[in-house]
């Protein structure tokens, strides 16, 4: 019998466990099932039987949720389930052949269980290590630098049947490689000082915030702390650092003047769901910084008036969880989480962390509260958004990790010296998540206003061919277009900044990107569920040496409806790397044109490969002869 | 004071509330859609009641009707995408319109009719969706399947019973229903549920009752999708 088959009572204790932790609230469905699947290996029918008696939902509800994610296994998976990180950075480093190897090694063809139960092999989407890689995920666990001799290393462990948990410990050391710092990466801040000189600023004349509420309704008045604070965000004009870039003094305002049914609280959310490839800043400031991250939080909370926070960390971030938690311990201890922060009366705020379970559209902040909520992570319709209806249809801000960390800055020292920093429209600085082909990767920090060409200097690129800015959602920079900005005027970024050189094919990193998006859409509407697979079996298309003028008339077709009709951003993004590569390195694609007007996508000869896996046979008489079909 | 927005230059009255799909269909006109029903809560997903409000395009299911709105509905334009979206759920499901039993009640081949699909254009994906035919009434067709989760909401919302919902995601959505053995007739589902009489397409059918009324005499023979569509039918 395969290894992870538990007992039904067994299963039914470890669910039972988990739901009296999260007190039985189905609004914690995501993070139950995280738990039960850590514990059992997978979410078997017997944990969903127990799951749907013990939390009195249905089958379907639960069935539906788990489903949605890439990390929740409804059919049994290895005891040991490795995921390679499959973003081109990955490609360029090398993994192919080194999950070949792997599979290899291990008897096992990728996506599919071991016939002894022990392992899975698969793909996924970038784990954020692009500093480090080829990197991996074992049971959730990160391992970078991956070579041919740390390959045969883990199929050793895994053959002997080591726990994960008593494998070398280098193995699992992530390094931050900061390569420059700014007043972020750089703030000594002690835990506190935000908080306390954010309540003895008194609200200077000519008050750019509209009230005068403080932390709760009905606190005694003469508090000026939170109005000031919130015009000391809005002087500073600091904007969203998670790519949209909306101003978040306006945010903050909005939900602090949004109406409060009976019983209802506002909520901050930490978005730290940093799924966009190439990006890994937040990681390393939840890593060297958490303190300033959550105490942006909680300034953000004294500013509107919220009671209740998350951290939604991704999965993929799964093994930074026990440090963030300690840190959270210790500012309770400390009196700058809990009840009466700072001795403030009625100042409430507290934080938890929910963890993603891969699924990039959880970036979107409507999906993310949909996640946090325990449900399938589809966007909202909006309006109405957030900041009036948000977590459990209350009032939310939902920020990213480097803006509430930039808040706490603000906080400290004020709007003002905030905005001497950087650009007229760009105030304060940018982390830049540095990878690709350069000597140092890592993290930049820079104020804003830096050129692509700067930045490529300082990281040592050379014959640079393009750089990638934001990930596959952003923009593609072409040699002639170097002396461009990093700022919201120009360039704007939630901060990865992938480099090409000369030797790297601008297609195939389009082609990767766009099997991003078809793998992370979510579903939900018709144009992006359907369009991402269009474009992606294009692509396919022209990689298999297909293509020809027509397709490129149907990409832009499908990129005008994704444009128009797409429910959300990844929708309206899918197309940006194809369109963008097209206009810049046409010759990439030029070279994989066959006819010059149209070719078929269906090639008998391809079609047979099945048949011929299945034979064993690979000769030349279990081929056909056709036309056109190119080298795949 | 009325209400009034600009639907394609005719001004359409609506009430506080209203969506837009709502008061154009109160008012008699039709804009094409298929996860919409006016008895129950707005989708928003399949997109094809997309219009342009003030040159954005959004879905007129669930964008609330607001004073001196200028949508525009019926043009070249956004009909030509409809088409395509249309042609999307065409291809990734399997649609054999002539031997459906659906064939002239279905929605998505009356629209496809309405916005004058001539073929599917892309590639089709051939998926491989098994069938339930286990409940003694009903089966089920998953081929046919458009995500439109009506069937789901009707459950839920109406016959309380939660027998179905969507699982998976992206390309591989799919309708699953309330049994751990995964078959209808390890549900409580029965053929007097909501559930049974609001598929669009022709997923949920009836057993034993094929073909009752001939075909050229179904509900889209005998007049187009667009006039058959008011509020409440």
């Amino acid at each position: 019998m395969a290894l992870n088959e538990m007992h039904a009572e067994a299963v039914a204790g470890v669910v039972d466990r988990v739901v009296a932790r999260y007190r039985r609230d189905p609004s914690c469905m995501v993070q139950i099932l995280r738990e039960v699947q850590e514990a059992c290996d997978w979410i078997s029918p017997e944990a969903i039987d127990r799951l749907q008696a013990t939390l009195g939902v249905p089958r379907t509800k639960i069935e539906g949720v788990a489903g949605f994610y890439s990390f929740f296994y409804l059919q049994p998976r290895g005891k040991y389930r490795v995921l390679f990180s499959d973003n081109i950075t990955d490609r360029m480093l090398g993994n192919q052949a080194l999950i070949e190897r792997l599979c290899n090694s291990l008897w096992v063809e990728p996506g599919k269980v071991s016939e002894d139960g022990l392992v899975t092999v698969d793909t996924t989407s970038c784990t954020g290590l692009c500093d480090q890689g080829p990197a991996l995920l074992v049971n959730n666990r990160a391992i970078g630098r991956l070579t041919s001799d740390r390959i045969d290393q883990i199929a050793e462990l895994i053959r002997g049947k080591v726990p994960v948990a008593e494998w070398p410990a280098e193995f699992f050391a992530i390094d931050d490689n900061i390569r420059r710092s700014d007043i972020l990466l750089a703030s000594e801040l002690q835990p506190g000082d935000a908080l306390r000189a954010a309540r003895a600023r008194a609200p200077s004349d000519g008050l750019m915030a509209s009230n005068m509420r403080s932390w709760r309704e009905g606190l005694p008045t003469g508090l000026g702390g939170p109005a000031a604070l919130l015009d000391e965000i809005k002087r500073a004009n600091l904007r969203g650092r998670g790519g949209a870039g909306f101003t978040t003094g306006l945010k903050w305002e909005a939900c602090r003047n949004a109406p409060l049914k009976a019983g209802a609280q506002r909520i901050v959310v930490c978005n730290a769901d940093e799924g966009e490839p190439g990006t890994f800043k937040d990681r390393v400031l939840l890593t060297r910084q958490a303190d300033l991250v959550f105490e942006g939080m909680t300034a953000a909370a004294y500013a509107v008036g919220a009671t209740r926070g998350f951290l939604y960390l991704r999965g993929e971030y799964r093994y930074l969880l026990d440090h963030l938690n300690g840190v959270l311990a210790r500012r309770r201890a400390e009196n700058l989480l809990g009840a009466d922060i700072l001795g403030i009366p009625g100042a409430d705020f507290d934080i938890e962390i929910h963890l993603g379970a891969g699924a990039y559209v959880c970036g979107e902040e409507s999906a993310l509260i949909e996640s946090l909520e325990g449900k399938r992570g589809t966007p909202r319709n909006r309006p109405p958004f957030p900041v009036t209806n948000g977590y459990l249809d209350q009032p939310t801000i939902v920020n990213n990790v480097e803006t509430f960390a930039a808040a706490a800055l603000i906080a400290l020292n004020g709007g003002d010296w905030y905005a001497a920093i950087g650009t007229k429209h760009s105030a304060g600085t940018k982390l830049l998540s540095v990878s690709g082909d350069c000597a140092r990767p890592g993290i930049y920090e820079y104020p804003f206003g830096v050129s692509v060409r700067q930045v490529l200097e300082d990281c040592g690129a050379r014959d640079t061919q393009a750089v990638q800015v934001s990930g596959p959602s952003g923009i593609c920079v072409a040699p002639a277009e170097f002396d461009r900005v990093i700022g919201f005027e120009d360039i704007p970024t939630a901060g990865a900044f992938t480099v090409f050189d000369t030797s790297r094919d601008m297609f195939e990193v389009a082609r990767n990107y766009v099997h991003f998006f078809q793998h992370e859409s979510c579903g939900f509407c018709t144009p992006c569920r359907v369009g991402t697979s269009l474009l992606k079996n294009l692509m396919d298309k022209l990689h298999n040496g297909c293509g020809s003028p027509y397709d490129f008339a149907e990409i832009e077709k499908l990129n005008q409806l994704l444009q128009a009709m797409s429910h959300c951003g990844l929708g309206h993004t899918a197309c940006n790397p194809v369109l963008d590569t097209i206009a810049k390195f046409r010759p990439a694609y030029e070279q994989r044109m066959m006819q010059q007007d149209f070719t078929p996508a269906f090639d008998l000869d391809r079609a047979l490969a099945e048949a011929r896996q299945m034979t064993g046979r690979d000769d030349a008489a279990a081929h056909l002869s056709t036309e056109h079909g190119g080298a795949a | 004071m009325s209400l009034t927005f600009t639907l394609d230059g005719k001004t359409v009255p609506f009430t506080e509330g209203q969506t837009i799909l709502q008061a154009a269909s109160a008012a008699g006109v039709f804009i094409p859609h298929l996860c919409y029903h006016p008895e129950f809560k707005p989708h928003g997903s399949c997109k094809l009641c997309t219009v342009k409000v003030n040159g954005r395009q959004t879905a007129s299911c669930t964008m609330r009707a607001a004073p001196g709105m200028d949508v525009e509905s019926e043009t070249e334009e956004i009909n030509a995408e409809r088409r395509a979206l249309t042609q999307m759920l065409f291809v990734e499901g399997n649609h054999f319109c002539p031997s459906c039993e659906k064939s002239g009640n279905c929605q998505l081949q009356a629209t496809a009719y309405h916005l004058g699909m001539m073929s599917p254009h892309f590639d089709h994906f051939f998926p491989n969706r098994a069938v339930d035919a286990s409940h003694p009434d009903v089966l089920l067709d998953f081929n046919r399947c458009i995500l439109c989760s009506l069937c789901v909401r009707a459950s839920r919302d109406v016959d309380g019973k939660n027998v179905f919902a969507l699982s998976g995601r992206g390309i591989k959505t799919h309708l699953i229903v309330n049994a751990k053995s995964g078959r209808l007739a390890d549900t409580d589902f029965a053929l007097t549920d909501k559930a049974a009489q609001v598929c669009p397409v022709g997923v949920i059918l009836q057993k034993r009752k094929g073909f009752a009324v001939p075909i050229g005499e179904r509900k889209y023979d005998q007049a187009p999708i667009s006039e058959t569509v008011t509020e409440g039918k």
